[in-house]
């Protein structure tokens, strides 16, 4: 069998004060490669083993610093050069805003810095393994006993005088450490990795479940779900699954009340016209004979649409023919249509097509103006200032 | 480590110090009566300055005891009495208070009957800005505060002699009934004293910012009496750098706590810019003010922040004694931005600084030297008596 390479040796002690002096005497003795384990920190250990301060500081101090200038100059970029935005009226470079994050991002990088930093400088990152570990003397002190371990190649180590030295400081047990026949990287074994795997997916899962299902509360979604039925949408409250259903017979919906005389030719005697000739209902009058009447008749009434040609030409609405009708009649006409002119009874509502009656009164009159119509509208553009 | 004998000598403190405290406490006292003739206003404001200041040592000493206490800390067990002594400044606060009681109008806006009647605002908070209710809460406050202080030496003290382990039991009930009456009764006399010089202002986080404040001076007044009485040898055994450590980690985290609390106020302010709040910042933004203003950050965070950074700093005695005496002119100077702005409130001026100013601290400085002398006469300057003293000499990092 291969001789094994001797790492060390280690000494257990009772109480934290025979550590305490132990590590005393072993210090001033000029050990130097030498080190202490306990159940939990001690006070005064520093000092005893002759620790110089640590030199962590300063790469937390560079990176904080470092944080700090990074944070600040891109914001200073992102904010006031390169998409400069006015936030609540505060100036391009708003500082005190800034500051927060500047706060945050220094002490990320001080803290990250000084974990990595130690990983890497003082625990000789990826190598998670000690010859310490698994031995006797590291199971006493993760529990309650105080240990030193002295390294091999310590240049004042001999087996013989330092067996003697922890016996004279009252030791409780001497243990030999040797270094494992080959070198493993424990973090690298599969069974690690599977573990890590395992916990990840356990973590992720279990907080997936917990948040998206579990504890899932509808946000507020500006009524996007209702509890209605959209078209064509199947229901399971009907019998026969249809969403969309037929409105009771005899239903008459707001605004469409039914026409009576549908068919009929003439029962203008029956119509009279409940609208005011008022501006505003003359104006709205107009509006809507632009929009549906104009395309045929004209903007004027005067059967010279755009369709004249392609379709049997419309009448003209000055006829003596239009003049002479009973508002009821055009007001029929519209309902009822007329020949090839289509009703217009789905498009308007009631109020509108008696307001268009009226425009093409006004039309009509328009055509025709007295004197007296002309004297008035010149009184009238005078009193206007025109 | 136990069963050490303790090798504690009582030992009188030195003549010159009372000497130099009663010189001092003389030459601020007559200036400042002189500065009452001379501008009576002014020295009110000023006086007032000062009255917050012996408030804030006497009454953060009061908190710091009952903070080792309630924390079960070994280390400060040795100065546990230093602070005791500081604290009795609680007590002479009712005679301390007296000129001030004849300048109430002087102060205090919301005093004025008819500007209130005539303020819909001022009407509105005079249920609680009112004299009698102020004058109330006032001498309320001091009594509770009197109260505790009584209990806490008396405890101390008897247990110097029977070194009876339950006096720290009841002492320790005593500070967990006192930290959250000190809570409300400190935000209180804030607000009181200082909040309502402007009494249009609010601020919710007022009261966390002179506790801030308070903090630093009383740990800074306690560090310069504990490096100064440790150099003459008055602790028996010389404390070590891990105990000044302790002291001077403390400064660091309220100097970080004052520099937080004072950003997050203005920060809040700053960004919802709602008039009734920004013109308290504006009022120490115009004229010369907004020096004092920039040069206040410099002092009172960025100076010791810079100087209290590095572990050997907080363990050397003589860095730590420049850190304190800094932090008390920090404070003087916080509590002179937070209170002569309003003076000028309205008319036209920046800072106003003269001799006025400096005869208050001087008598303060003096004042405090004074009673600390008067307290420790015949006493023990550690709590000989306390289970824990042996263990807080011993104390290592
Ligand atoms: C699609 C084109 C078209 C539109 C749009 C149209 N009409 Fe007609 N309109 C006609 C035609 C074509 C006739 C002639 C029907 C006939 O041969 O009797 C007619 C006839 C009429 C008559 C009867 C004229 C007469 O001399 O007998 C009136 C009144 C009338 N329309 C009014 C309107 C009004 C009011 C509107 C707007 C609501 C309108 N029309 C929209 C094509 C149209």
């Amino acid at each position: 069998m291969k001789e094994k390479k001797v790492y060390g040796l280690t000494a257990l002690f009772d109480t934290p004060d025979r550590i305490i002096d132990a590590v005393k005497k072993i210090s001033s003795d000029g050990y130097k490669k030498f080190d202490v384990h306990t159940p939990y920190p001690l006070h005064g250990m520093d000092g005893a083993m002759k620790l110089k301060p640590s030199k962590l500081g300063y790469i937390t101090l560079v990176f904080g610093l470092s944080g700090a200038l990074f944070a600040l100059l891109f914001m200073f970029w992102a904010m006031s050069i390169d998409y400069p935005m006015v936030i609540g009226g505060k100036p391009f470079f708003a500082l005190p805003a800034f500051i927060p994050i500047t706060f945050e991002l220094t002490v990320l990088l001080a803290t990250l810095s000084t974990v990595i930093g130690m990983l890497t400088f003082f625990f000789s990152f990826p190598s998670n393994n000690h010859p310490l570990i698994g031995s006797d003397y590291m199971r006493s002190v993760s529990a309650d006993k105080f240990g030193i371990s002295i390294e091999a190649e310590d240049e004042k180590f001999d087996d013989i005088q330092i067996r003697a030295l922890f016996s004279k400081l009252g030791t409780i047990q001497i243990e030999e450490i040797y270094y494992p026949d080959t070198e493993t990287f424990p973090m690298f074994q599969k069974k690690f990795i599977l573990f890590l795997l395992v916990i990840a997916i356990l973590t992720g899962g279990t907080t997936y479940f917990v948040l998206n299902k579990l504890l899932f509360m509808q946000p507020f979604n500006w009524m996007m779900t209702q509890d209605k039925l959209i078209p064509q949408e199947r229901s399971e409250f009907f019998s026969d699954g249809f969403g969309m259903r037929v409105p009771v017979d005899g239903t008459v919906a707001r605004g469409f009340l039914p026409y009576e005389f549908k068919g009929e030719v003439n029962p203008a005697s029956f119509l009279s016209n409940p609208i005011l000739l008022t501006k505003k209902s003359i104006l709205f009058g107009q509006q809507k004979f632009l929009t549906f009447c104009s395309p045929c008749h004209g903007n004027f009434g005067d059967g010279d649409s755009r369709l004249r040609g392609q379709f049997p030409n419309p009448p003209t609405l000055h006829s003596n023919r239009v003049k002479e009708m009973p508002d009821g009649q055009i007001f029929h006409i519209i309902n009822n249509g007329q020949n090839i002119m289509p009703s217009y009874s789905s498009q308007t509502t009631v109020e509108e097509r008696w307001a268009i009656v009226n425009y093409i009164r006004v039309l009509q009159r328009a055509k025709n103006a007295t004197q007296s119509d002309l004297e008035e509208i010149k009184k009238e553009s005078a009193a206007n200032g025109k | 480590m136990a069963n050490r004998v303790l090798e504690y000598q009582k030992k009188d403190l030195p003549q010159n110090m009372s000497k130099l405290g009663w010189a001092l406490f003389a030459i601020g006292a007559l200036a400042g009566v002189a500065a009452f003739y001379v501008d009576n206003t002014r020295a009110a404001y000023n006086y007032l300055i000062a009255y917050m200041f012996i408030m804030s040592v006497g009454v953060g000493s009061l908190f710091l005891i009952a903070l080792e206490y309630v924390a079960g800390a070994d280390w400060s067990v040795p100065f546990r009495r230093l602070m005791e002594f500081f604290a009795a400044l609680v007590p002479l606060m009712f005679i301390l208070i007296i000129p001030l009681l004849f300048n109430l109008n002087e102060l205090f806006p919301w005093m004025n009957k008819k500007l209130v009647e005539g303020d819909a605002i001022l009407t509105g908070k005079a249920p609680y800005l009112n004299s009698t209710f102020f004058i109330i809460r006032v001498f309320g406050i001091l009594l509770l505060w009197t109260l505790f202080f009584y209990l806490f030496t008396r405890n101390s003290m008897n247990q110097d002699s029977t070194k009876d382990q339950k006096f720290t039991k009841r002492n320790i009930i005593i500070s967990a009934i006192f930290i959250p009456v000190f809570a409300i009764t400190l935000t209180m006399s804030s607000v009181d004293w200082m909040m309502s010089l402007e009494p249009h202002w609010f601020s919710t986080i007022f009261g966390v910012y002179y506790f801030s404040g308070t903090m630093l001076a009383a740990l800074a007044t306690l560090t310069l009496a504990v490096i100064f009485l440790n150099e003459k040898g008055y602790f028996g055994k010389l404390l070590i750098p891990d105990h000044l450590y302790s002291l001077g980690a403390l400064q660091f985290v309220f100097i970080n706590f004052w520099g937080y609390i004072a950003f997050s106020q203005y920060l809040l302010i700053w960004y919802a810019d709602l008039p009734e709040e920004t013109v308290w910042f504006l009022h120490r933004w115009s004229g010369s003010w907004a020096f004092v203003s920039i040069f206040l950050i410099i002092v009172h965070f960025v100076v010791p922040y810079s100087i209290l950074l590095s572990q050997p700093a907080k363990m050397d005695a003589k860095r730590l004694k420049i850190a304190s005496i800094w932090i008390l002119f920090a404070h003087i100077l916080d509590l002179y931005w937070l209170i002569m702005p309003n003076m000028n409130e309205g008319k036209s001026g920046g800072a106003v600084f003269g001799w006025i100013e400096i005869a208050f601290p001087v008598a303060l400085v003096g004042l405090i030297l004074v009673v600390f002398n008067i307290r420790a006469r015949n006493k023990n300057i550690i709590p000989v008596g306390d289970p824990k003293i042996e263990r807080g000499l011993n104390f290592r990092l």
